[in-house]
C-alpha cells in the first residue's frame, strides 16, 4: 500500500520537476495519475500547497477533464472507442458486451481490481473500427467473440502495458 | 550573415539529396498508428533483421501514415516505388531476397483492383490515390518523422530560409493572404486576417498556437500530420511567429494521441539544436520558442478561449468573444490560434508561392484539404483533394464506395457540429461555403460514410449524446437544452415518441444556438436539425408507425430466426447471453422475444444469416 507521506513525497518531487508555475497544473495532474494510475486525495491536497493554488481549483481541474480519475483504477483499462466511425460500425453493442462480461459500467472498476472500463470518443485508428484500446494495445475490428478471447488471454497471461 | 546562413542550409540539403537521390535504393514502413496496429513495426524490425542476414546494407524507414489505412500494413521499395499492402512478417524474407535484391515484382502483394482485377505496382496507379493531390499530406511517406534530415531532404526550412532572409513580416502575411488560405480547423477564417490582427494588436508577449485537439470523433489527419511530419508544422509556426511578432508559441495536443507528443517533441528539440528555434534563428536577430501542452479529454478545449484556459492550467471554459482572441488570447495577450493543418500549409505557400496556392481549389477556398474517409467505406483511410471535389468522387472514386455492397445513406462531415448529408447532394463541391450552405460544416474533415443499416435518429441521438458530455455547462441554453432534445430523441429511439417531439426539438434547436457563447453550443443543433431536414420520414417512422426502419433501435426491432437459412447449427443458442434462442440439433432454431435484449451475438455469430431484424 502506498502511504501517505510516499505519495505526499512524489507529489512534490512532480511538482518540482514542473517548476510550480499554476499554468502547469494540468501537467502535474498528468503526471500525478501516471505515477499512481488515479488521482489520490492526498495528492491533490499536496499538489494544491505546493503550487500555491487552492484546493477548489485543483479540484475543478480533476473533476472537469475526463482523462483525471479520482479512484483508483484497475490493473487493464479496457478503453473502448465510441468515434463516430466505431459507432456506426456496432461499438455499443461491444460496449454492452464488455459491461456484461465484466459486470461493470465504464468509469467502474471490478472488484477483483482487474479490470476498468472507460469509453473514449476517437482514438483516430478508424479504419480498424470497431477499436478497442487495452492498455497501450489497440485491438481492431472487435467483435464479440473476440472480446471473450482477449478478457480469457489477459486473465491467463496478462496485457501489453 | 542571414546569407550565409542560407547557403548553409542549403549545402546540407544537397548532402541528403544525394543521399535520397533517384536512384538510391530504400524501403519504407508506415508506422501510422493504424498501421502500427496492424502490427507494420513488426513488419519493419523484420525487414532490418533480414537485410543484415542477407548482407544488404539497405535502409528501412518507419514514416508516417500513408493514408490508405485500410490496407496496411504498407511497404514501399524504392526506387522502383513498388507499393505492398497487407504485407505479414511472413513475407519480409522474399520480398528482401526477390524485390529489394533483383527487383522482382511479388504480385500477390500488390493492390488489386476490386473492379477491373487488375494489379498495380505503385501508389499513384492506386485509384485511392490516383484523383488526391497530396501537396501536404504527402511527404509523410517519405520521411522518417523522428529524423530532422529527412524532413530538410525534402526541402525542408527552405521557406523559413526564405523568409528570414528575402521576406518583411508584412510581405509573408501578404503572400499568405494572397494564397486564400482559410483555416483548417472547422471556422475557415482566413489565416491572414488573423496574422494581421495579432501583428497590429497592442501588448507584448505575443503567442502563436498550433491546435492539435483534434476531438470530432472520425476525424484523425491532425494526428496524422503532428506523428507523420512535425516540422512541417514547426516551420509553419516559425513562420508565422515572425509574420505577427511572436517569441513564443504552443501546440495543443489532445490526450489521446501520445505517439504524436512524443514526435513533436523529438522534432522541436531537433529543431532547437539545428538553430531553427530558440535564438536568434539562422543567425538572425529572430527568436522563438515553442512548448507542447498535453490536453486532457475535453472536447471543448478545441474551442478557442477554452484551449487557452488549458494552457493556463485551468478546466477549459470558452468565454464570450466580445473582444477577440487577436486582441487578448493566450493570458489576455494578442494570440495567433491556427489548427494544426492551417500551419502545414504554410511552407507549402511560402516555397511554391501564393499564385500557384490560388491555382489549387474554388472561389473561395483555396488550396487542398485533407479529409479522413472513415465508417461503411471500402476504402478507409486519409485523402487529401483539391478544394471543390465532389462528395460523389471522394466517396465513390477513392472511397470505392460503400462496404459489404450495401446502400450509402448519408456522410456525415464536421463531427458534432456538422451535419448529415444525403445522395441526392452528392454532386456537391466540398468546400467551407457549400457544406454550410447544405447546413453542415467542414469541421476538421472527418467524413463517416453511412449505409441503409445506420439509424439517422439514433445518429443525432449519438452526437447529442456526444455534446451533452462535453457541454463545459456554463451556459444553461446549452447544458439544459442539448439534455432536453437528448431526452427526447431517448424517447422517439425507445419508441415512447409523441406527435410534436420534432418540432419541439427544432423549437429547442433554436434556442440552444442563440443562447451559448461557443461554437459548440452554437452548432450542437446541427446533426439533429440536419437529419430533420433530410430524413424526417424516419423520425416519423419512430413516432407514428414504431418502427426503426434501418433495425438499430432495439426496443423497436424484433430478430427472429428465417427457418429456409437455418441449419440448426446451434451456434447462436450457444453465444445468446439471455438464452432467449433454442432448438434442436440440425432443425430450424427459434427466438423468444421476451428473453432477447436484441445484443447482436447470434447475427455475429451466425454464419448462414438466418437472424432477421425488423
Amino acid at each position: 500500500m502506498k502511504t501517505t507521506s510516499n505519495i505526499a513525497g512524489k507529489t512534490k518531487e512532480i511538482v518540482k520537476k514542473h517548476g510550480k508555475d499554476k499554468s502547469s497544473l494540468i501537467g502535474v495532474l498528468q503526471d500525478i495519475q501516471e505515477a499512481f494510475n488515479y488521482l489520490p486525495k492526498q495528492a491533490l491536497k499536496t499538489a494544491a500547497s505546493a503550487m500555491n493554488v487552492p484546493f477548489s481549483r485543483v479540484y475543478e481541474a480533476a473533476t472537469f477533464y475526463t482523462a483525471f480519475s479520482l479512484k483508483p483504477r484497475g490493473e487493464n483499462i479496457v478503453k473502448i472507442c465510441v468515434g463516430t466511425a466505431c459507432h456506426v460500425r456496432g461499438a455499443s453493442a461491444l460496449q454492452d458486451k464488455f459491461e456484461r462480461t465484466l459486470g461493470i459500467k465504464p468509469g467502474e472498476t471490478t472488484k477483483d481490481k482487474k479490470f476498468s472500463l472507460e469509453t473514449v470518443n476517437c482514438v483516430g485508428a478508424c479504419a480498424l473500427g470497431p477499436v478497442v484500446l487495452i492498455n497501450t494495445e489497440y485491438h481492431g475490428q472487435v467483435t464479440m467473440k473476440k472480446i471473450d478471447k482477449l478478457i480469457e488471454k489477459i486473465n491467463n497471461e496478462g496485457a501489453q502495458r | 550573415m542571414k546569407e550565409s546562413s542560407d547557403t548553409q542550409a542549403r549545402r546540407v540539403q544537397e548532402d541528403l539529396r544525394l543521399n535520397y537521390g533517384p536512384n538510391k535504393k530504400f524501403v519504407t514502413v508506415c508506422a501510422g498508428t493504424g498501421c502500427r496496429a496492424y502490427g507494420s513495426l513488426k513488419v519493419k524490425d523484420a525487414l532490418e533483421a533480414e537485410m543484415k542476414k542477407q548482407n544488404m546494407n539497405v535502409e528501412v524507414l518507419a514514416t508516417g501514415c500513408f493514408g490508405f489505412c485500410e490496407k496496411g500494413p504498407m511497404v514501399v521499395i524504392h526506387p522502383d516505388k513498388y507499393f505492398y499492402q497487407q504485407v505479414k512478417v511472413e513475407d519480409v524474407p522474399e520480398i528482401v531476397s526477390k524485390t529489394v535484391a533483383k527487383g522482382e515484382v511479388l504480385g500477390r502483394l500488390l493492390y488489386r483492383d476490386p473492379d477491373t482485377k487488375k494489379t498495380m505496382f505503385r501508389e499513384e496507379d492506386l485509384p485511392f490515390y490516383k484523383k488526391q493531390l497530396r501537396v501536404v499530406f504527402g511527404q509523410n511517406g517519405m520521411i522518417d518523422p523522428t529524423r530532422i534530415d529527412d524532413y530538410l531532404a525534402i526541402d525542408g526550412y527552405q521557406a523559413l530560409a526564405k523568409v528570414l532572409s528575402e521576406m518583411t513580416p508584412e510581405g509573408v502575411i501578404s503572400e499568405v493572404k494572397k494564397a486564400g488560405l482559410r483555416g483548417r480547423g472547422g471556422g475557415g477564417f482566413p489565416t491572414a486576417v488573423k496574422w494581421e490582427g495579432v501583428r497590429r494588436a497592442h501588448g507584448e508577449p505575443k503567442y502563436v498556437i498550433a491546435n492539435g485537439d483534434e476531438g470530432d470523433p472520425g476525424a484523425y489527419m491532425d494526428r496524422s500530420l503532428m506523428e507523420g511530419n512535425p516540422h512541417s508544422i514547426i516551420e509553419g509556426m516559425i513562420i508565422g511567429a515572425y509574420a505577427v511578432g511572436a517569441r513564443e508559441g504552443y501546440i495543443y495536443v489532445r490526450n489521446e494521441y501520445p505517439l504524436a507528443v512524443t514526435h513533436l517533441t523529438l522534432a522541436i528539440a531537433a529543431a532547437g539544436e539545428a538553430g531553427l528555434l530558440g535564438k536568434n534563428i539562422l543567425g538572425t536577430d529572430f527568436s522563438f520558442d515553442i512548448h507542447i501542452t498535453k490536453g486532457a479529454g475535453a472536447f471543448v478545449c478545441g474551442e478557442s478561449s477554452a484551449l487557452f484556459a488549458s494552457i493556463e492550467g485551468r478546466a477549459g471554459e470558452p468565454r464570450a468573444k466580445y473582444v477577440h482572441a487577436v486582441e487578448k488570447g493566450l493570458w489576455d495577450k494578442p494570440t495567433v490560434l491556427n489548427n494544426v493543418e492551417t500551419w502545414a500549409n504554410v511552407p507549402l505557400i511560402i516555397n511554391r508561392g501564393a499564385d500557384w496556392y490560388a491555382s489549387i481549389g474554388t472561389e473561395g477556398s483555396k488550396g487542398t484539404k485533407i479529409f479522413s474517409l472513415v465508417g461503411k467505406i471500402n476504402n478507409t483511410g486519409l485523402i487529401e483533394v483539391p478544394m471543390g471535389t465532389t462528395l460523389y468522387e471522394i466517396i465513390y472514386d477513392m472511397g470505392g464506395g460503400i462496404a459489404n455492397g450495401r446502400k450509402f445513406k448519408a456522410v456525415q462531415t464536421g463531427g458534432p457540429s456538422g451535419g448529415c448529408i444525403p445522395e441526392s447532394l452528392l454532386d456537391i463541391p466540398v468546400d467551407f461555403d457549400k457544406l454550410y450552405e447544405v447546413g453542415s460544416m467542414m469541421g476538421s474533415g472527418g467524413m463517416i460514410v453511412m449505409d441503409d443499416s445506420s439509424c439517422m435518429v439514433d445518429v443525432a441521438r449519438y452526437f447529442l449524446a456526444f455534446l451533452q458530455e462535453e457541454s463545459c455547462g456554463k451556459c444553461v441554453p446549452c447544458r439544459e437544452g442539448v439534455r432536453r432534445m437528448r431526452e427526447i430523441l431517448d424517447d422517439i429511439c425507445a419508441g415512447k415518441g409523441r406527435e410534436g417531439d420534432v418540432e419541439l426539438l427544432e423549437k429547442i434547436a433554436t434556442g440552444v444556438a442563440d443562447g451559448s457563447l461557443c461554437a459548440l453550443g452554437g452548432s450542437a443543433p446541427n446533426p439533429v436539425l440536419s437529419t430533420i431536414k433530410y430524413f424526417r420520414e424516419e423520425y416519423d417512422a419512430h413516432i407514428k408507425n414504431h418502427r426503426c426502419p434501418a433495425g438499430v433501435c432495439k426496443a423497436l426491432i424484433t430478430y427472429s430466426i428465417i427457418p429456409e437459412k437455418c441449419t440448426g447449427c446451434g451456434m447462436c443458442i450457444k453465444v445468446c447471453p439471455t438464452q432467449a434462442t433454442s432448438g434442436e440439433k440440425k432443425k430450424a432454431h427459434t427466438i423468444d422475444n421476451d428473453k432477447c435484449t436484441r445484443c447482436g451475438a447470434c447475427i455475429e455469430s451466425c454464419k448462414f444469416d438466418a437472424i432477421n431484424v425488423k
